[in-house]
């Protein structure tokens, strides 16, 4: 199999957010069909000052090592994907994580992530939300976690 | 850590590969009896069941787990203890058809969130010390058990020809088979089993396998270990950790048993149906970033496992070189942490169990073996951790790769490398005063730093060799003292206080002659010297922290007990302080770790559902570790005699030693004895050691008086029916034969204490039968 050289990864545009964490709501939809956002979504918009931060995985990879039975992998697309049936719920992916964008929701032991799937994008009304594709070798120079209000 | 990952599809070892015909191998299985069982669920951490096999009458049945048994014995090695007090007598010895081998679980055992929760803890009557020895070790095949549907398996009766025991956690079912094709020595067994048990072709159904191997080395020996393995899914191979102390393998290999295998239809993270999975997510997540943030700036355990210690211990004098004569060497740089990590493979998970983020479990991958009947092959050794590389310290052995084939064969013959290293370092000591050579060890060059020779020992007793120092060598250092004592060769006193054993069993690596304390870590202990249950060392000799023998006696209490608790629960003690929070040193009391801790009644609160404090888990270990001292006094080895130590492990036997560090001793002679500087100047060696012999072991016996007393025990270190009683334990079969034992050593005049008080000092207590009025 070829590697994976792009993969798509979230940019945000603070000037253009308005704190409704549509985005979030449409998380969490994706990953536990729920529409409570918070805890069970993969992206969350921080309030910081007048403005807003996102945090959401950059897909970089590193927990990729840290999975004892493989669950994660980095598919086609370039996407950290980590696979809850084969996941053994250790939380070593989510303790070493170093942004802290591996998540653990209460509603489930296995932990979840963003997967590019876009559905922030399509909820967020003002467009503040954006998919764009990067080389994978690239993405620690680019770090689009950091993104957003100082 | 570098960044960037080895994908696991593509990592590949370079070892060599074998070809085996697995259908072969399998038709020649017969099976010579068999069990279905009902498939349970682990509720809170129990499956409240344990698993019997009798080999001689072909019986396999399940025992019922009650809440009585886990209240008083928790689980792990104290459900060990209740087996085993069920089953054998106090004449048992390890290759009677009636000893039990015993591997347990525990409650928190199989837990994925918090790191080191993968032991299996096992028991058995020793071949070394005719007593119980318990051994904690890792690999997959502890929780397996318990997800296949048992706590614990007991083995009683030896099978006729050679089988395998598999636990087929999938089918529900027990099957006893003969396999008389496979392969004896565990890389290359516990290889082909894991292959041909697994459901598919595919890793993730080899990771569902575990097999628990020994060796043709533990046939030969007393020293056989049990290998227990875990598959990495990227070096895919199997993997292996070890029972070692005590010749648990030996027993295994006694009872025609060439493996266990356990295999289970799947592995989550609630698995185990704790009361309160979030909570234990929340504690686990918790230390999994202390262990990102930390470890780098502590015990670096990610990069090279215990090995990190070797420069530490060299650099405090506590690296035991040529048996333990020293404590440091010009040489040790040379296995340095360092030294190995250039060997190790980087960047792997290296849990033995999933989720343990200490990743101590370092590999070399590719090792071409050098001697023996692998000699040329590309191997991976599993290590070497801490104690191996003090081994080859001890034997003073100072090259990596030698360490690595010690290391190796000892694994692959199922050989525990402490006890192996320990006694062949005694051997080399003899060897250099010239009570054994050449010819006694059976044409062996068997003297310091020759590592050829060690590699020819290891496999003349894998071969089955019978020269009689092989036969006798293979035996340990006991019986080689024994045998050296019997023949005439040497001064008798020389050969007791060198050979490093206490109770029949090999000391682990640490120079122990500067802290009293840790003398009595090794002693007073239940299955003999290993540091599983105190180390001292620092908080004694370094920081001065127990100056008192009452203050000794504390932490000869609270830590045997703190460490036992780890057994009962299926832990690694590990996490618990080879980690530390980052404000540890803050705290009110550091040495106890004060977060883990508390981290560890939450974690078994949250897995059973009962609420319980730090005193408590105390009191769960106390239960456990009184009995087992009782089943000791009961096995006719659990007193004051029993707890002799050699004098290497107390002070200087040779003059070299004296002189070598003359500095310190003189100074010892003067501030602790109070013999004047001028004095000791017109002293000659021999005066100045054995003023120092004689009060070093009227200290240790002083610090054994205030230890017995501490823990509820009689001055000859038997454990009392009143101390029994506190701690809820009412079996009467038990209080009974305590009661009469006591008893009988007042009439023999046993119960008194074993120190010499001069003006000024006192004994624990000067009431006779002080424990009838608790």
């Amino acid at each position: 199999m070829d590697k994976p050289k792009t993969v798509k990864i979230l940019k945000f545009h603070p000037e253009k957010c308005d704190g409704c964490l549509l985005c979030e709501k449409a998380c969490s939809k994706v990953h536990f069909k729920s529409d409570e956002g918070g805890d069970k979504s993969a992206i969350r918009i921080i309030k910081d000052g007048k403005s807003y931060k996102m945090h959401v995985c950059d897909q970089r990879g590193l927990c990729l090592d840290m999975c004892p039975v493989g669950a994660l992998q980095r598919r086609k697309n370039g996407i950290v994907w980590l696979d809850k049936e084969v996941c053994i719920g250790c939380q070593a992916c989510v303790g070493f994580c170093p942004i802290g964008a591996m998540r653990k929701s209460e509603a489930r032991i296995e932990p979840f992530k963003c997967i590019s799937c876009g559905a922030c994008v399509r909820a967020c009304p003002n467009g503040a939300l954006e998919l764009v594709e990067v080389k994978i070798d690239r993405i620690k120079e680019v770090v689009y976690h950091n993104l957003g209000a100082e | 850590m570098v960044e960037g990952q080895i994908p696991i599809e593509e990592y590949d070892t370079g070892n060599t590969k074998h070809k085996w015909d697995f259908k072969k191998l399998k038709q020649a299985h017969r099976v010579v009896f068999k069990y279905s069982y009902k498939k349970g669920k682990v509720e809170k951490g129990y499956t409240n069941r344990t698993l019997y096999i009798n080999l001689s009458k072909k019986e396999i049945k399940e025992k019922k787990v009650t809440e009585e048994m886990k209240k008083i014995f928790t689980g792990g090695r104290g459900f060990g203890l209740k087996l085993l007090w069920d089953s054998i007598k106090p004449t048992t010895r390890w290759d009677s058809d009636e000893n039990d081998l015993v591997i347990t679980t525990g409650p928190l055992c199989g837990t994925t969130q918090y790191p080191g929760s993968g032991k299996s803890l096992c028991l058995t009557v020793s071949p070394s010390t005719n007593i119980i020895c318990d051994s904690n070790v890792g690999g997959f095949f502890g929780p397996y058990l318990k997800f296949a549907g048992f706590d614990a398996i007991e083995i009683q009766g030896k099978a006729k020809h050679d089988v395998v025991i598999i636990i087929d956690g999938e089918k529900g079912k027990i099957l006893i088979e003969t396999a008389p094709l496979e392969e004896t020595d565990t890389h290359l067994l516990s290889e082909q089993l894991t292959s041909m048990y697994a459901s598919e072709d595919t890793d993730k159904s080899r990771q569902k396998v575990s097999v628990v191997t020994s060796g043709k080395g533990a046939e030969n020996s007393y020293w056989g270990c049990m290998n227990f393995s875990f598959y990495d899914i990227r070096r895919k191979v199997p993997r292996v950790k070890q029972a070692g102390r005590g010749g648990l393998g030996t027993v295994l290999r006694n009872k025609n048993i060439k493996a266990i295998i356990t295999k289970v239809e799947k592995v989550s993270g609630i698995s185990n149906n704790p009361a309160d999975p979030v909570t234990l997510a929340k504690i686990g997540t918790k230390l999994h970033r202390e262990v990102r943030d930390l470890d780098r700036y502590q015990c670096n355990m990610r990069a090279v496992g215990t090995a990190h210690l070797v420069e530490i211990m060299d650099e405090y004098d506590l690296l035991p070189t040529e048996n333990y004569r020293f404590g440091s060497f010009p040489k040790a740089s040379k296995i340095y942490s360092p030294e190995f990590y250039k060997y190790f493979t980087k960047i792997i998970p290296d849990g033995c169990w999933h989720g343990c983020t200490m990743a101590c479990a370092k590999t070399v991958d590719g090792f071409t073996v050098m001697t023996g009947p692998y000699k040329g092959q590309k191997v991976t050794v599993d290590g070497p951790e801490y104690e191996t590389v003090g081994c080859g310290a001890n034997m003073s052995i100072w090259d990596p790769l030698w360490i690595l084939e010690f290391n190796f064969y000892c694994d692959t013959y199922g050989l525990d490398t402490i006890s192996t290293g320990t006694a062949i370092a005694f051997y080399m000591e003899m060897y250099e005063y010239g009570i054994l050579n050449k010819k006694r060890c059976d044409g062996i060059e068997l003297c310091f730093g020759n590592s050829y020779a060690v590699l020819e020992l290891l496999h003349r007793i894998a071969s089955g060799d019978k020269g009689e120092f092989v036969q006798v060598a293979s035996k340990g250092i006991r019986r080689v003292k024994d045998w050296l004592i019997k023949n005439g060769w040497g001064d008798k006193n020389l050969i007791e206080d060198c050979g490093m054993e206490s109770k029949g069993l090999e000391y682990s690596e640490y120079v122990t002659k500067e802290s009293l304390a840790m003398q009595g870590g090794y002693g007073l202990t239940l299955k003999g010297p290993q540091h599983d249950e105190a180390w001292l060392i620092f908080m004694d000799m370094v920081n001065n922290a127990i100056p008192t023998f009452k203050d000794k006696a504390e932490a000869l209490h609270y830590f045997p007990m703190w460490r036992t608790w780890f057994g009962l629960n299926g832990l690694c003690k590990l996490p618990w302080n080879d980690i530390e929070p980052a404000n540890n040193a803050e705290t009110d009391d550091p040495t106890k770790v004060p977060e883990h801790v508390q981290n560890y009644v939450d974690y078994q609160s949250a897995m059973t559902g009962k609420k319980i404090t730090k005193e408590e888990l105390i009191l769960q270990s106390e239960r456990c570790y009184n009995w087992q001292r009782a089943m000791n006094v009961w096995m006719g080895r659990g007193r004051r005699k029993d707890d002799w130590i050699p004098f290497r492990s107390m002070g200087p036997v040779t003059d070299m030693e004296y002189i070598s560090r003359k500095d310190r001793y003189d100074r010892y002679l003067a501030e602790k004895i109070g013999i004047s500087e001028k004095e000791i100047e017109k002293m000659n060696l021999k005066e100045k050691m054995k003023i120092l012999y004689d009060f070093r072991q009227d200290q240790y016996q002083k610090l054994a008086d205030a230890v017995y007393f501490r823990r509820g025990w009689t001055p000859n270190g038997v454990p009392t029916p009143q101390k029994m009683k506190q701690l809820g334990i009412d079996n009467p079969e038990m209080l009974k034969f305590l009661q009469e034992t006591i008893e009988k050593d007042d009439k023999d005049g046993l119960n008194v204490w074993g120190g010499k008080y001069g003006k000024g000092e006192e004994p624990p207590s000067i009431q006779p039968k002080y424990w009838e009025k608790w």
